[in-house]
């Protein structure tokens, strides 16, 4: 798979992402500016964690409107695959590539720690790697990643099987405390109806090495770089 | 402005009546209000140096692997593989004190300039922190706005916080130090200098626009605060982390083409101290035109242009044929790029504004006969050691663990640490808690940094030359414990009015202690700060030189953390006479705060920390925790609670009070996990070092030698306790 790194001013971690991708992949990612507007010859499209252009505006919501955005809103009508992480997550949701919002943390304070991950379908392209109701770790470092959409389009996302991964215990539970952030339904990530754009809070791209504490996050960019 | 420059103006503008005696004479005529503001703010104490700097000369600077010494933006020592680590720390304490949340997020904006502005990609940042009572009235605000801004500054930025320290003290009540390290990367052979070269060369201003924000900084940070210090809130700069990252990319993008010839960032004095030192040490003129310059705001004086300490600018030399090509980077990137100024041969600062020359000022002089003083001191009696035998231990050894556990100076900083993005960069490999240094590595390689900050300043009040002395030591022990090769330390020495001869006598003093640590363990000084007149209302904080360490680890993958694993045996190496003067467990329990503090014998400390780095990296270490604040016991239950595993200690020696055994705090220590404790041992004694085994690990609780058992959820539950109930959350 092809793979592409969108850069807004202000992203931060695209390197992480990009040591990622290369590590599953055998090869560098594309780096995209963020004033480019063709990505032909590109199967996924990944748009980084970071602040782009400081979130002094709603997270996310300046970076969809970049140029770049039209060509990227081209690519997931066609049914290119998207991932977005952290503030791509957020731009996504801005861009209305998916629904929701991502608002400031429940306890109003960045966090920066490992979160587990309750996998809730593996039968995507994203999570083929893993099992269903499997629990990975992966780094959180987030002010704005308190999930929220109105009642009728969490009950579709359920609904639709649309939740692709929810915060949880070591060993699966879904509680109140293992919900840092205070997401809706404990909601971390989220998929288009065509399971082909994915948006995420944590960075598995940040737990793909044994000296860095895990590989966790490594069958997701396995699977990515597989497909 | 409509003021004329005169004594009294001076006076304001923080200049005695002598220096503005020398000024006249230099100037040969009464200087304008510029000419006096630039005088003023490269006279100043945070700018000059002038009470310090006959002391600082005495620090060791040397070493084959020092690139850079002080002098430059940040100190640059060679790591092996073409490459090199720049780094330095920097005090923002007066501004964190008026706006704790601006103040420190500008500070971190700072020290990041000062690193990358040398060419090297900031890789880490870490922080050492002093606050006040956790009882005064302001604590918890200015917790609660100087970690917010660390977290909102270095977040943005995309440069992982992976350390520091954190200590509470009645003497920072109001006065908190906020002392911020960056460490960068470079190629040794891509180091950018600020020296300026090259008559009718572009002098080229990049980044933020000016505005009349921190006019005065440097001086505000050059005096004590009186009851009036809410009223110096507009001489806070305000940081845009967002313009810092782009500088950053913008910078770092130039500098792997030709055109930099010089190149520094507008910290302290902005305009003026960025482009006199850049001239000065060129030994070249500069001519200045401040309509050029980028303005937020209009009618701005020569004056406020000059003074301004507007965040995220650089001001750098080119090469005249690259103008363009730098011109394309940083409209790329969306910034200022303004040529403001030409290097010249006239060996002066001349400042146009509107046809008008503002100020005309020979370079030589300004540098060279700014103020330098051999201030009188006064170094108070050494504290009479406080014999163990004679302090009674009323709560026994389990007890005291908890109440040394729950204390604000050894609880769980975990709430601090987990408000900075400490992963990011996806180099991250010992994170904060899991090592006595941070430990991240060098992208592309199989090495890593290990990084530290070190100082406990009740030593340093205690005696300031045991104080300056223990606090080198203890970044050296630190670096060692996870295996790394110590190479060098930046210093931020941050002490009271050294118009006083107490302070200026406690500050000599630590300079002596420091250099002899420095000299003893090969550790030299390459980059640091000096931050005095902190005070409030005459009421001086603990001398507080405060330690940024850096060691190298050739083989990232032997680091070791603290976390204990079951079945492991664990062995003390170091001597211990029981040393509880100063100790933490005195202050907490025994409600005294005397004695002298714990001697640091180099020669010792040396043979076994090279002894116990020499283990760790014949990997039969599995885990290594040196022994500072709270001790022995304190140290065991530290691994203990990182491993989230238990651990049974044996009795100690009989000709020690057990307290004092287990909560003394001799340097020169560290607790080792091993598979076999007897192997290690004979190693130990074939090496002269001394190591005994204390206990070993595994099970669910710590039991302790006088017969206790404290489970190590109940443990946790104390460690945790403080910081969330004390900041609501």
């Amino acid at each position: 798979m092809k793979a592409g790194i969108v850069l807004f001013p202000g992203i931060n971690r695209e390197r992480d992402m990009a040591i990622a991708l290369e590590r599953a992949a055998g090869h560098a990612p594309r780096m995209i500016w963020h004033t480019e507007t063709e990505l032909a010859g590109l199967d996924l499209i990944v748009l980084p964690g970071g602040f782009s252009y400081g979130d002094y505006l709603r997270c996310g919501a300046m970076a969809a409107q970049a140029p770049v955005m039209g060509a990227v809103r081209a690519h997931a009508a066609r049914g290119g695959y998207v991932l977005g992480v952290c503030n791509g997550f957020q731009i996504l949701t801005e861009a209305g590539l998916l629904p929701g919002a991502l608002l400031r943390n429940a306890g109003l304070r960045f966090i920066s720690a490992d979160c587990h991950l309750r996998v809730e379908r593996a039968d995507t392209m994203f999570a083929a790697r893993y099992q269903r109701g499997a629990v990975f770790r992966a780094p959180m470092a987030h002010g704005d990643g308190n999930y929220f959409a109105d009642a009728a389009t969490l009950d579709r996302l359920e609904h639709e099987g649309l939740v692709g991964f929810r915060y949880a215990t070591a060993t699966g539970e879904v509680t109140p405390a293992a919900n840092r952030n205070g997401s809706a339904r404990s909601i971390a990530g989220i998929y288009s109806p065509n399971l082909r754009v994915l948006g995420l809070m944590p960075h598995p791209e940040d737990l793909v090495d044994p000296l860095l504490g895990g590989v966790d996050g490594a069958p997701l960019f396995e699977a990515l770089a597989a497909a | 402005m409509v003021r004329q420059a005169d004594a009294a103006l001076a006076r304001e503008f923080g200049l005695d009546a002598d220096e503005y005696a020398k000024v006249l004479e230099i100037m040969g005529r009464p200087p304008s209000v510029t000419e006096l503001g630039v005088f003023s703010v490269m006279w100043s104490e945070h700018c000059s140096y002038k009470s310090s700097r006959v002391h600082l000369k005495q620090l060791p600077t040397k070493a084959p692997w020092v690139v850079h010494g002080p002098g430059e933006n940040a100190g640059v020592v060679e790591i092996g593989h073409g490459l090199c680590a720049v780094f330095k720390m920097e005090s923002h304490n007066h501004p964190s004190f008026i706006e704790p949340y601006q103040g420190a997020a500008t500070g971190v904006g700072g020290i990041l300039r000062d690193v990358f502005t040398m060419g090297a990609r900031p890789i880490a940042n870490l922080n050492a922190l002093r606050f006040g009572d956790p009882a005064h009235p302001a604590t918890k605000r200015i917790v609660d706005g100087v970690v917010r801004g660390i977290g909102g500054y270095g977040n943005c930025v995309g440069v992982p916080t992976v350390g520091g320290e954190v200590n509470f003290h009645p003497a920072f009540n109001g006065n908190p130090l906020v002392n911020a390290m960056t460490v960068g990367i470079a190629p040794v052979d891509r180091i950018f200098l600020s020296a300026a070269a090259g008559v009718g060369n572009p002098v080229v201003y990049v980044g933020s626009k000016t505005g009349r924000d921190g006019i005065h900084g440097a001086t505000m940070a050059s005096a004590e605060f009186g009851a009036d210090a809410e009223a110096k809130r507009p001489t806070v700069q305000v940081g845009d982390p967002f313009t810092e990252k782009l500088l950053i990319e913008a910078c770092l993008e130039l500098m792997a083409t030709d055109a930099i010839v010089a190149i520094q960032d507008m910290g302290a004095a902005g305009l003026t101290s960025s482009s006199v030192e850049m001239a000065g040490k060129g030994g070249v003129g500069i001519a200045l035109d401040l309509d050029a310059v980028p303005q937020r705001e209009t009618g701005m004086s020569a004056y406020e242009m000059m003074l301004s300490e507007s965040q995220e600018r650089m001001l750098m030399v080119l090469r005249p044929e690259r103008e363009d090509a730098a011109r394309a980077i940083f409209a790329k990137w969306g910034l200022d790029f303004a040529v403001i100024g030409r290097i010249t041969d006239s060996g002066r600062i001349v400042v146009r504004h509107q046809g008008v020359v503002e100020a005309d000022i020979p370079l030589a002089p300004l540098a060279e006969q700014a103020p330098l003083y051999q201030r009188p001191t006064t170094e108070a009696p050494k504290p009479a050691v406080l014999a163990a035998a004679r302090v009674e231990d009323r709560l026994g050894l389990a007890r005291g663990l908890e109440v040394l556990l729950a204390c604000p100076d050894l609880c769980s900083r975990a709430w601090v640490w987990e408000q900075y993005d400490s992963t990011i960069g996806g180099q991250t490999v010992k994170r904060p808690g899991a090592a006595d240094a941070a430990v991240v590595r060098v992208e592309g390689q199989a090495m890593a940094l290990a990084l530290t900050t070190d100082c406990t300043p009740r030593y340093c009040a205690a005696d300031p030359e045991a104080g300056g002395r223990q606090a080198v030591a203890e970044a050296w022990r630190n670096l060692t414990a996870v295996g790394a090769r110590p190479l060098a330390i930046t210093d931020n020495l941050n002490f009271g009015n050294p118009e006083k001869p107490e302070v200026m006598g406690a500050f000599a003093a630590a300079i002596r202690g420091m250099a002899s640590a420095c000299e003893a363990l090969n550790f030299p000084v390459v980059s640091g700060n000096v931050s005095l007149y902190n005070e409030t209302e005459g009421r001086a904080i603990l001398p507080t030189p405060a330690i940024g360490g850096l060691g190298v680890i050739d083989d990232a993958a032997k680091a070791v953390g603290i976390a204990l694993r079951p079945w492991l045996d664990l062995v003390l190496v170091g001597a211990t006479q029981g040393w509880l003067g100063q100790s933490l467990w005195l202050r907490e329990i025994g409600g005294r705060e005397d004695g002298a503090p714990p001697p640091v014998d180099l020669p010792a400390e040396r043979a076994v920390g090279d002894f116990v780095r020499t283990q760790i990296l014949s990997g039969t270490v599995r885990a290594c925790h040196d022994v500072s604040d709270g001790g022995l016991l304190v140290a065991v239950a530290e691994m203990a609670l990182a491993g989230n595993v238990g651990a049974r200690l044996s009795t100690g020696p009989r000709d020690i009070p057990g307290h004092a055994y287990w909560f003394g705090e001799d340097q020169g220590r560290y607790v080792l996990a091993v598979p076999d404790h007897a192997a290690f041992v004979r190693a130990a004694e074939a090496a002269g070092i001394p190591a005994v085994r204390i206990g070993h690990s595994g099970g669910a609780g710590l039991t302790v030698p006088d017969g206790g058992t404290i489970s190590i959820a109940s443990l946790r539950a104390a460690h945790e306790r403080f910081f969330p109930s004390f900041m609501g959350s």
